[in-house]
């Protein structure tokens, strides 16, 4: 089983010691193509993590059948079906969602950190701690990007949450938030550059966080010496 | 040279590996296969009432009481239409009588690429509606042709070759009676030269396009069988 400690460890680790978007830069594909709106990067955020807990819990039930040397066509094959017949599902039961996010749904196999957590991690591991893992991992990769949709979006079209009518309905039109009436707009933000421009001033953030933590904690080591 | 015990044990782990590889692409194949029987059906239905539901925004549904996704036909490709590749063609019937068709274009001239429109027009030469079926435009500025975007779209319903007359069919920017936001002008440019190329080739084909409406009665068992594998 697994103790408080170590569970605790993993989700320091996954949101934000290991971040998948702001430690290890993985997965910045998806990252930078799909976090021009919140409801977008929140959509792909969700449907990565759950591709990730599915992936990491199966690579580890099988892990003591797999020979080290095919163990990454094996895990690339697993997430590739894995990642299928979640695009078949969502196809199939949620069509309008399914038509938002369109091609990036297969793409999430193309995505390092699913195939990083399954071999670093899943491949060693018992299944719950795994599966732990990889929610850890993926709820760290969905703030982020929820972060950067937020920041790009309120940046290039001054509203909060447009577009989902397309997951909830065309009810949920009233939802949208329209932070900065008659906004006219700032096209860096939406563009590909934005992407990098508003990461780069993330990590910053987090590296400037980091560094007065551990500031902190060696002053507190030299008054307690 | 070789003791044979050890190309034995390479071929045994070879084998062995090769087996659970085979394995592994078996269980992962039969996953697949199994899902998407189970899925297919909702699938395609799923994507034909997408598909009507799209039509139905440049058809209204008061226009027509036939089976629209049944009732197509392939067009030629056409510089006016901006196709390059057969399209299809919509005809929406009531009382068997035919009242408006449906119809892809192109307009080629967008301002990152090709702009698709969905153009529903009248017997008459009136725009039902007009849809962007995809297009690549700039977000924020250019997209605004989407309808989820903007209801700019909106506002060719109604109008003609007629209403407004032919040298006003431009942005309001180049004289003409179509609005169009500031700071992105060639991408309304684009849709209007479409729209308005569309109809030319509507009126100069009118009386083909209706005089075979009702061949395509004959043939949709392989006309379906195309449109489904798509």
């Amino acid at each position: 089983m697994i103790t408080a400690s170590e569970f605790s460890n993993l989700f320091q680790n996954g949101l934000n010691k290991q971040n998948a978007g702001l430690v290890q830069l993985l997965g910045l594909c998806p990252l930078l193509a799909i976090s021009n709106t919140l409801v977008n990067a929140l959509a792909l955020g969700l449907a990565t993590m759950l591709v990730m807990v599915f992936s990491s819990g199966a690579v580890s039930g099988v892990r003591n059948f797999v020979p080290h040397e095919i163990r990454i066509p094996v895990f690339v094959l697993i997430i590739a079906a894995l990642v299928t017949v979640i695009d078949l599902l969502m196809h199939a039961y949620v069509h309008r969602l399914y038509l938002v996010l369109g091609i990036f749904i297969p793409l999430i196999t193309t995505n390092c950190i699913v195939l990083a957590r399954a071999d670093a991690f899943a491949s060693k591991n018992h299944p719950l701690h795994s599966v732990i893992d990889a929610f850890a991992m993926g709820l760290g990769l969905t703030m982020v990007l929820v972060v950067l949709g937020g920041m790009r979006e309120l940046a290039g079209q001054g509203t909060l949450l447009s577009g989902l009518d397309l997951v909830f309905g065309e009810t949920a039109k009233q939802f949208v938030l329209h932070v900065l009436p008659n906004y006219q707009g700032f096209l860096l933000a939406i563009l590909p550059p934005g992407a990098f421009i508003a990461l780069g001033l993330l990590i910053a953030a987090h590296n400037w966080n980091k560094a007065r933590a551990d500031q902190r904690a060696h002053a507190a080591l030299l008054a307690a010496a | 040279m070789m003791p044979p015990s050890l190309i034995q044990i390479a071929m045994r782990n070879a084998l062995r590996t090769g087996v659970i590889l085979f394995a592994f692409a078996i269980i992962a194949t039969s996953l697949l296969v199994f899902t998407f029987n189970r899925t297919q059906p909702r699938i395609e239905r799923s994507q034909q009432a997408a598909k009507l539901a799209l039509l139905n925004q440049v058809l209204p549904h008061a226009l027509y009481d036939n089976d629209l996704l049944d009732s197509h036909r392939a067009l030629p490709p056409d510089s006016r239409l901006g196709t390059r590749q057969p399209s299809t063609l919509w005809i929406a019937r009531r009382n068997q009588a035919v009242t408006a068709v449906a119809l892809e274009a192109i307009a080629p001239d967008g301002y990152s690429g090709d702009i698709h429109l969905l153009i529903g027009i009248d017997i008459n030469g009136r725009l039902t509606g007009v849809r962007v079926t995809e297009h690549r435009e700039t977000p924020g500025l250019g997209d605004y042709i989407d309808r989820s975007k903007s209801p700019w779209i909106e506002q060719f319903a109604g109008k003609s070759l007629r209403l407004p007359a032919s040298q006003q069919w431009e942005v309001t920017k180049d004289g003409g009676a179509f609005d169009a936001r500031a700071g992105a002008t060639i991408t309304p440019r684009a849709v209007v030269k479409a729209v308005r190329a569309a109809l030319n080739y509507f009126a100069s084909n009118r009386k083909a396009i209706l005089a075979s409406a009702p061949a395509n009665k004959a043939t949709p068992t392989k006309e379906n069988a195309h449109d489904h594998r798509q």
